[in-house]
């Protein structure tokens, strides 16, 4: 809301000495933010001047100059009694009354001061201005001419233009709509001061006898219509330069003396007005909700189709403005309306708030409608404009005056005298209780310590105990309010699943992997660059209605989609070797997902109703991704290093596992984005739980990556699911260590993962197996390879014999047989 | 003979002739060795002497040897020690260095100054039922607030679902499944349809404090901040309080933080750049807990108060650590990130 600071000070007698921003503070103590103070930027000598003579004198660039002579007042003018200024407009004639700036005004708007300079053979004293260079709006094309005998030679045009002024654009809450006008701002200013308040609306209505024929057929959403005619209305009357001032420095625009009123009436008491022209209306009017498909042309030119959840005002030709917030066409006030049929009607907010969304149609008194108003005004909003239409355009008002309905009285709202003291923690005596309450417009009843309070008809938000506290603890200060600190009972700490995802955080970062943060936002052409099967069901999304691109119209189901992104941005910045992870949720949609349901707020849903909701919402599992490329170990003085391949990925998933005490399976898959002969399922009981390995090259080639890019990703939460409350216990033996070594040739297609599990469990005396060498070329035959292991055995209450070893050598030999693998010769 | 070995050990200044002099001069085939043997047949009054001059002499020579041993073997070590000797400002740059991002630590942080009071730490989901994140928090389908934030809503519009447009759906969730006393902080990633510019962003992460108890006040409130305020950012800073709207909390304010910077000292705000001469900064939001949300979420709000307060974790890293763009927090260039290490 822009407050003229001038227009505020009529309203509420604040002290001089008050300056705009101490005004502006305080008024955010009392929850008017400002957002910020307007103000011309104008200074310097710009004054009153009346054009003695104009010599037209043509150029040899073909235009034509105007060699004035102006009177700018003796304070001024030259010894001649006036000073030269050279012009290029045309718009003026001589006698006219302009606005001079003389050297040394500084205008905001041409970004330089101005100086006597020479040009076209004269020496310009000074500037005759135009609107535009004013930053006033209004005609750009020529200068201002001031109305004859408004003005003086030589009186100050910052004053008389109203450029000195400073306007408050002061951010307005949606529970404080009464603040949307002069009215309201003016009567907190009044409060936060501790001054009386003159209402601009106590304005005495004259009407009496039949208006305007109006019938109300929606009162659900038209509590109260009230109507009056002004006629004999002079159309070609201008604005007053106060009013248009005022309304362009609110941040509408001036359009004509009758829609000016209106909406200068608006601004002041915050009633929205919609004026008729008379002449224009067939019939009776009848407020009524519009029939499916009616079609209304509205000011703005626009044919809009209706519903039934609008409400229209029509006539006999049916509707003829979309109520509270867009006037139609047909009817709309012109250049030649001279009778005029003002309505200020009450409309709810709930209706107006839906009408002017659909129609995406947000207007001056849609926003106010929406946010409420003062339900008592529509008879006195009428009589302001009539008074105004009548004083400034020589209309006559009709008598009649129509008020269809009432409004209804605030409901009360009772507290303790005590909460505003319980709640906000500050001591406030009982007094001091119902003196706030008061002073922002309510009627207060005490009674012991029961306090009943009816708000005044513009305050909407006071309906609960604890909304007169607020406008209590507003009035006491909120700097008021102490500081103690709470004593919370004794607390469990971090949850097992928080403390495993701090723990998997730290362990990545330890494994030398960089944490990013990506959208988790996707489209079908990402899962067409990790080259997703068409039917592959993390091509399933959970889309969105209003989606930020088009490209990205959905949710992610796997976190390499932000992941591939951020490696192809750091590679473009010229890293070579970036190896990054992200965990973070990806939404997984359920197929057979019901909607999520909507509940009374008056009590607690049920818990049946509760779980309802996980019913609908899709699956949010965190997951933990990772992406490698470059160099792992770095190359450099000490030696060649090593590329990142598909074994970290698999090795940094095997050790968040461990460090899970979760023991998982590798096996061999062929998943995209994964290079199929580099691809790893990571299995836990059974159940794949994620991928890792080296990505597939086409992969890499549609996001213009480097060969050899390393990737995983894994259900984070299944793997903190499955980890154990406690670690496996230490178990081991202080007996003598036996290490035998086996190589083993078996068929390439077998996993060494598989054979490594055959030996590990061949004998209870195989306390460790590792693989050492991996060897496939000449001495073995085509298609096998040969493995070989290092078992270290020992029992855990003797030394082992001979025998011992021996038989646990071919139990591991048999074991490993039975996968088809032979001793090497 | 002994003196010959003496003479010999004197002049061996490696291990390899010491142990040669070693066979020369004690060895089987010594002189020494031999004139032991010898002994035997020497007469029986004149063996005693000769086995007592024998034993004198090898033993003073094995002595000089273990002596000259142990001078050798020192004097190898110096040799060997000094040409190994290495550049230790070479670089041992080879293993890659991980780091967390300052959302992730900065969240852990904040986490653990509640943990540290008794509170917990609560999550929910981030598509989250329109009931849960509007009118259980008295943001009805009509309410002007509803509009104002910006929501991305899924496909189609009546599943009813969300991308939950602030943390505050994970109080509403845990006031619907526990019972009082409740300290809770819900930091987590939420969503409003704002392009991605170098102020705003679609995502982005806050944290969320909601505390429901016999007797709590808006004192409580204060009391909670500014100890927040002060494990943050350290001794004597403090939080002050304006009123605003939120339809969750009533009285709600704005909460400012002292200038971290500046600390508003009369010689230093009007230059200070970073409250721009204000002397505080805006950190959040905060109030009582609505009475309407307590009855929605099934709290008694005659024996039940509360307050929730909330901060944006983005802004936090951004202003305290002069970041002018936010987009550098979510492209994931890894120099973003690498400063910040392991913990903040």
């Amino acid at each position: 809301m822009k407050v003229p600071v001038t227009w505020l000070r009529e309203l509420v007698q604040l002290p001089d000495d008050v300056t705009t921003e101490q005004l502006a503070a305080r008024l955010t103590q009392f929850d008017l933010k400002l957002e910020e103070i307007i103000s011309s930027g104008i200074s310097g000598p710009l004054v009153v001047g009346r054009v003695l003579s104009i010599v037209k004198e043509p150029q040899k660039n073909g235009k034509t100059i105007n060699w004035c002579r102006v009177d700018v007042g003796p304070e001024h003018n030259d010894a001649d009694g006036a000073r030269g200024i050279v012009c290029g407009a045309h718009n003026f004639v001589e006698g006219d009354l302009v606005v001079v700036s003389l050297p040394g005004t500084v205008l905001p708007a041409l970004g330089f001061e101005i100086t006597a300079r020479k040009t076209y053979g004269h020496v310009s004293d000074g500037m005759i201005c135009s609107s535009a260079e004013l930053g006033l709006a209004g005609d750009a094309s020529g200068i201002i001419v001031l109305d004859a005998d408004s003005a003086a030679p030589g009186d100050d045009a910052i004053a008389l233009l109203g450029l000195g002024d400073e306007i408050l654009d002061l951010e307005v809450n949606p529970d404080r709509a009464y603040a949307l006008s002069l009215r309201g701002v003016g009567r907190d200013t009044a409060l936060a001061y501790g001054l009386e308040f003159a209402d601009p609306a106590d304005i005495e209505v004259t009407g009496a006898g039949e208006g305007y024929p109006v019938t109300v057929l929606d009162p659900d959403a038209c509590p109260v219509f009230a109507a009056r005619a002004v006629t004999g209305f002079d159309p070609s009357r201008p604005t007053p330069a106060w009013m248009a001032q005022r309304i362009e420095q609110a941040g509408m625009r001036s359009i004509s003396l009758a829609v000016d009123i209106t909406n200068y009436v608006m601004l002041e008491i915050g009633h929205p007005i919609h004026g008729f022209d008379l002449s224009s209306l067939q019939g009776p009017i009848v407020v009524r909700r519009a029939n499916e498909g009616e079609k209304l042309a509205t000011l703005d030119g626009v044919v809009r189709t209706l519903s039934t959840d609008d409400t229209v005002v029509t006539d006999d030709r049916g509707p003829i403005s979309l109520a509270g917030v867009m006037g139609g066409a047909e009817t709309e006030l012109s250049s030649t309306t001279t009778d005029i049929l003002i309505e200020a009607a009450h409309w709810k907010a709930p209706m107006i708030a839906r009408t002017a969304r659909r129609h995406n149609l947000p207007s001056e008194a849609s926003k106010r409608y929406e946010r409420g108003v003062d339900p008592e005004l529509p008879a006195r909003a009428t009589q302001r404009v009539a008074n105004l239409l009548a004083e400034l355009g020589g209309g006559t008002i009709e008598d009649g005056l129509t008020v269809v309905g009432s409004a209804t009285p605030r409901p009360s709202v009772g507290m303790t005298i005590g909460l505003p003291s319980r709640v906000t923690g500050v001591d406030i005596d009982a007094a001091d209780v119902v003196e706030a309450l008061e002073r922002n417009g309510c009627d207060v009843a005490l009674d012991h310590e029961s306090l009943t309070a009816t708000p005044p008809s513009w305050r909407f938000d006071l309906n609960d105990p604890n909304d007169l506290v607020e406008e209590v603890l507003r009035v006491v200060g909120y700097d008021q309010v102490p500081s103690i600190l709470p004593t919370a009972p004794a607390g469990r700490g971090l949850t097992v699943a928080q403390k495993l995802r701090r723990r998997v955080g730290t362990v990545l970062a330890g494994d030398g992997l960089v944490e990013v943060k990506t959208f988790p936002f996707a489209g079908q052409a990402d899962f067409d660059r990790l080259g997703l099967p068409a039917d592959d069901v993390r091509r399933r999304q959970v889309l969105l209605e209003n989606p930020l691109s088009a490209e990205e119209p959905g949710m992610t189901t796997m976190l390499l989609t932000g992941l591939l992104k951020s490696l192809a941005l750091n590679i473009g910045r010229g890293h070579a070797d970036v190896h990054i992870t992200e965990t973070g949720r990806v939404f997984l949609p359920r197929p057979d997902a019901a909607e999520a349901p909507i509940y009374g707020v008056d009590r607690r849903p049920t818990d049946d109703e509760i779980a309802a909701f996980a019913a609908a919402l899709p699956d949010q599992p965190h997951h933990v991704g990772l992406v490698m490329s470059g160099e792992r170990v770095r190359t450099g003085w000490a030696g060649p290093g090593r590329q990142a391949t598909w074994g970290d990925a698999i090795a940094i998933v095997q050790h968040l596992a461990e460090e899970l005490h979760v023991e998982i399976e590798v096996q061999p898959a062929q998943v995209m984005p994964w290079h199929p002969g580099r691809c790893a399922a990571i299995v836990l009981n059974g159940a794949t739980i994620g991928h890792a390995g080296e990505l597939h090259p086409r992969v890499l080639k549609a996001y213009g990556l480097p060969a050899r890019v390393a990737a995983a990703e894994v259900d984070l939460d299944a793997l903190i699911d499955a980890s154990p409350e406690i670690g496996p216990r230490p178990d081991f033996s202080s007996f003598p260590v036996a290490k035998e070594d086996l190589a083993l040739i078996v068929d390439d297609s077998v996993a060494a993962a598989s054979v490594h599990q055959a030996l590990a469990a061949a004998s209870p005396l195989i306390e460790s197996v590792r693989l050492f060498d991996v060897y496939s070329g000449d001495q073995v035959p085509d298609g096998k390879k040969s493995l070989a292991f290092a078992l270290r055995l020992r029992a855990p209450d003797r030394t082992l014999t001979d025998a011992d070893i021996k038989s646990a050598r071919e139990a591991a030999v048999s074991a490993a047989g039975s996968l088809g693998a032979t001793l090497r010769a | 003979m002994r003196d010959e070995a003496l003479t010999a050990i004197a002049g061996a200044d490696t291990l390899d002739a010491l142990k040669q002099v070693r066979i020369d001069h004690v060895g089987d085939r010594s002189p020494l060795a031999l004139a032991n043997r010898e002994i035997g047949a020497l007469p029986p009054q004149a063996r005693k002497d000769a086995g007592q001059r024998v034993g004198q002499a090898r033993g003073a020579i094995n002595q000089a040897l273990a002596a000259k041993t142990a001078e050798v073997e020192a004097a190898e070590e110096e040799r060997a020690l000094v040409t190994e000797s290495v550049d230790v400002t070479l670089p041992w740059d080879v293993q890659p260095v991980g780091a967390r991002h300052p959302i992730t630590t900065l969240s852990e942080h904040i986490a653990d100054i509640f943990v540290a009071m008794g509170w917990e730490i609560a999550e929910g989901p981030e598509v989250e039922a329109e009931w849960l994140n509007f009118d259980a928090l008295n943001l009805g389908p009509d309410h002007p607030a509803r509009t104002m934030q910006d929501t991305f809503w899924v496909t189609p519009e009546r599943a009813a679902m969300v991308l939950r447009t602030h943390t505050s759906p994970v109080q509403a969730r845990t006031m619907l499944t526990r019972q009082p006393p409740i300290y809770i902080a819900c930091p987590g990633r939420v969503f409003r349809t704002d392009e991605l510019d170098a102020t705003h962003s679609p995502v982005f992460h806050q944290v969320e404090g909601l505390a429901i108890d016999e007797g709590l006040s808006m004192g409580h409130l204060k009391g909670t901040l500014d100890h927040f305020a002060r494990a943050i950012y350290g001794d004597g800073m403090t939080t002050r309080f304006r009123p605003s709207y939120f339809p969750f909390t009533e009285p709600s304010a704005e909460m400012d933080l002292l200038c971290y910077v500046c600390h508003n000292e009369p010689d230093a705000v009007a230059d200070c750049r970073t409250c721009k001469g204000e002397g505080w900064v805006e950190w959040g939001g905060c109030g009582v807990v609505n009475p309407r949300v307590l009855i929605a979420c099934g709290v008694d709000p005659e024996r039940y108060s509360g307050f929730a307060f909330g901060i944006g974790i983005d802004r936090t890293i951004t202003s305290r650590y002069d970041i002018a763009d936010l987009r550098d927090l979510f492209d994931g260039d890894i120099r973003f990130t690498q400063p910040f290490g392991v913990e903040l």
